[in-house]
């Protein structure tokens, strides 16, 4: 599967997973969107050497697979983007920082280890909070919940128009690049004698459909604004969902929990 | 260059947010201001078109590799720079969204390391004054070049400054620009390309649809407004990153340290003593803190105040800059 076949089955999948009838999906949207930024913002506050009290927050990403019935496989595709980069930026901290700051039994483990641990579990959590946003959520329903927060009704309009769009843009780029390639077989990529006409008409093709679609829309009484059907109330189990994971997540960040667990146990 | 939420702590993360807000506010405002409804799918439009262009990969001539656009050069180039700017905050929502290629909580800073500076100061300071001049294929190819290439190091220079003020990398400084910078180099001049070829094509087929180009009533350059923009920013980055800042010498101080023992060489002699004295009777701010405070509110008003000074010294030179200019014209 190629990069672009690859993105619109991306896409597919999770809006197909996103408009699914289960218990996660019909939370409200504008409490998944805080939890979410709450989690992440949390998560990423920990300082680099609490590698414990990190590990108290896979609670959250942990309990949602369970009661959402989701693919935690799936998501592990997500972190082919992220953890490279992460990677690159924690891989030097066990070179500089070689200072013991804790011990595993007679193994003393360095300052560099933990933090670079550290950093690579937050990536994976951040990346997993948004990707459970995303497949419970569609975008309908994330840009209502934007609206809801006050975020600018012009950018709403346009999140919205670009993903609409994508999908459409993506299947002709598709096509294009695929007829290019059946006329210069074995060919990695585009030629630079190419890149100007292939884009530049796609560009064209795009702007010209900007104008119809700017025409159809005026057709059907567009004053600049996209309506949202989605007018969801927040229930009861909303604001028990809500207060619930609000408690848990704080309680989480500044207690260390895992640690008195532990002493139940270890003495 | 999508900075994922595990690189930035939550206060540079909302010192960016509120960088990028600011900048997506004014450009909110221009758009409105413009009052062109057509521009609203335009941009929509658009946004899911350099999303589906970034999917093609571009032989690079001579290596075995291949490049793809980034596209906030075009984008600006086609839109202007606040429709560009608007537009690109959606393509790294939704990438953030359904591609992890970011993250949430560092939205603010991807916002601003890749669409601020393609959109504003790639297009308000390169794109615009060269094409004001007339349109023409040389123009647009250099203007592209060096616009993708400048925007591109000073986003990469961001991801290096917002990381290391995180503190989430022990890679000092200077090793960390020295990776970035060339990376970002190489990939500059490959987008720079790329866009200079379509662009260049969209002059030949439809010359009316750049932006800036001579003889368009919209979109003008208003210098006050983007100094007032860098001017709000440079006093937010000053006054509260600077509450983060390293209390650790920097590279210079380190290497002194290593071979002196000491950050501060011990001098003595007339020339080091009147310049000492002149320094100690205009410094108001020693070590960047105010005289007798060493709090953070200290921190923070030595950041605003430090911006202030570089910001009034820059406009001065301008000035300056213009008064001899004339002065030479006249003569």
């Amino acid at each position: 599967m190629n990069k672009i076949d690859g993105a619109i089955s991306q896409f597919q999948s999770m809006d197909s997973m996103a408009k699914e009838d289960r218990w996660m999906n019909q939370i409200h949207p504008s409490i998944k969107l805080f939890l979410t930024v709450l989690f992440i913002g949390l998560t990423v506050s920990f300082p680099k050497y609490n590698l414990t009290g990190l590990f108290g927050m896979i609670l959250y990403p942990f309990v949602l697979f369970q009661i959402g019935e989701l693919s935690f496989r799936e998501s592990l595709y997500r972190l082919r983007v992220v953890l490279p980069i992460v990677c690159i930026v924690g891989i030097a901290n066990p070179f500089f920082d070689r200072a013991v700051v804790t011990r595993i039994g007679e193994i003393g483990v360095t300052g560099g280890v933990l933090s670079m641990l550290t950093l690579m579990l937050k990536a994976v959590l951040s990346v997993l909070a948004s990707y459970l946003l995303i497949v419970t959520t569609s975008i309908e329903k994330i840009c209502y919940a934007l609206q809801q927060a006050h975020f600018p009704q012009i950018l709403v309009t346009e999140v919205l128009l670009i993903y609409r769009y994508i999908s459409v843009l993506l299947a002709e780029t598709r096509r294009v690049t695929q007829a290019y390639h059946l006329r210069a077989p074995g060919q990695k990529g585009i030629a630079i004698g190419a890149w100007g006409p292939l884009v530049g008409q796609m560009l064209l093709r795009s702007m010209d459909r900007a104008e119809r679609l700017y025409q159809s829309m005026c057709l059907r009484g567009f004053d600049g604004t996209f309506h949202l059907k989605e007018k969801s109330h927040v229930r009861r189990t909303d604001i028990l969902y809500l207060l619930i994971w609000t408690a848990l997540l704080l309680i989480l960040r500044l207690f260390p929990v895992l640690e008195w667990v532990g002493r139940w146990f270890v003495r | 260059m999508h900075m994922a939420d595990a690189l930035v702590t939550p206060a540079v993360a909302g010192t960016m947010y509120a960088c990028s807000a600011a900048a997506a506010g004014y450009s909110i405002y221009k758009v409105r201001k413009e009052n062109d409804p057509r521009k609203i799918p335009l941009m929509g439009v658009m946004g899911a078109f350099v999303f589906a262009a970034q999917m093609i990969n571009f032989t690079i001539p001579g290596t075995g590799s291949s490049g793809h656009l980034c596209g906030g050069m075009m984008l600006s180039a086609l839109l202007g720079p606040y429709a560009g700017f608007l537009t690109m905050i959606g393509v790294l929502l939704i990438q953030c969204l359904f591609f992890a290629d970011g993250g949430l909580l560092a939205l603010g800073c991807n916002v601003w390391n890749m669409a601020f500076y393609g959109c504003f100061l790639g297009s308000l300071l390169i794109w615009k004054p060269m094409m004001s001049a007339g349109t023409n294929k040389k123009r647009i190819t250099i203007a592209s070049i060096l616009g993708c290439v400048v925007t591109l190091q000073l986003g990469a220079l961001s991801v290096s400054l917002e990381t290391l003020v995180s503190g989430i990398t022990e890679l000092p400084f200077g090793v960390f620009v020295a990776t970035m910078q060339p990376i970002h180099l190489a990939i500059g001049l490959v987008e720079g390309v790329i866009t200079a070829v379509v662009l260049c094509f969209v002059h030949e087929a439809r010359p009316e649809l750049l932006w800036g180009a001579k003889g368009k009533e919209e979109g003008r350059f208003s210098l006050k407004k983007t100094l007032g923009i860098l001017a709000g920013a440079a006093a937010v980055i000053g006054g509260v990153l600077s509450l983060f800042a390293s209390a650790f010498p920097d590279g210079l101080e380190w290497s002194m340290e290593k071979v002196a023992g000491t950050t501060e060489l011990a001098t003595a002699g007339g020339v080091y003593d009147t310049f000492a004295n002149i320094q100690e009777a205009t410094s108001f701010l020693p070590d960047y803190a105010l005289k007798g405070s060493e709090s953070a509110i200290g921190t923070t008003i030595s950041g605003i105040v430090g911006a202030a000074i570089v910001l009034l010294v820059c406009v001065g030179c301008c000035h300056l800059f213009r008064f001899f200019k004339n002065q030479k014209c006249i003569n």
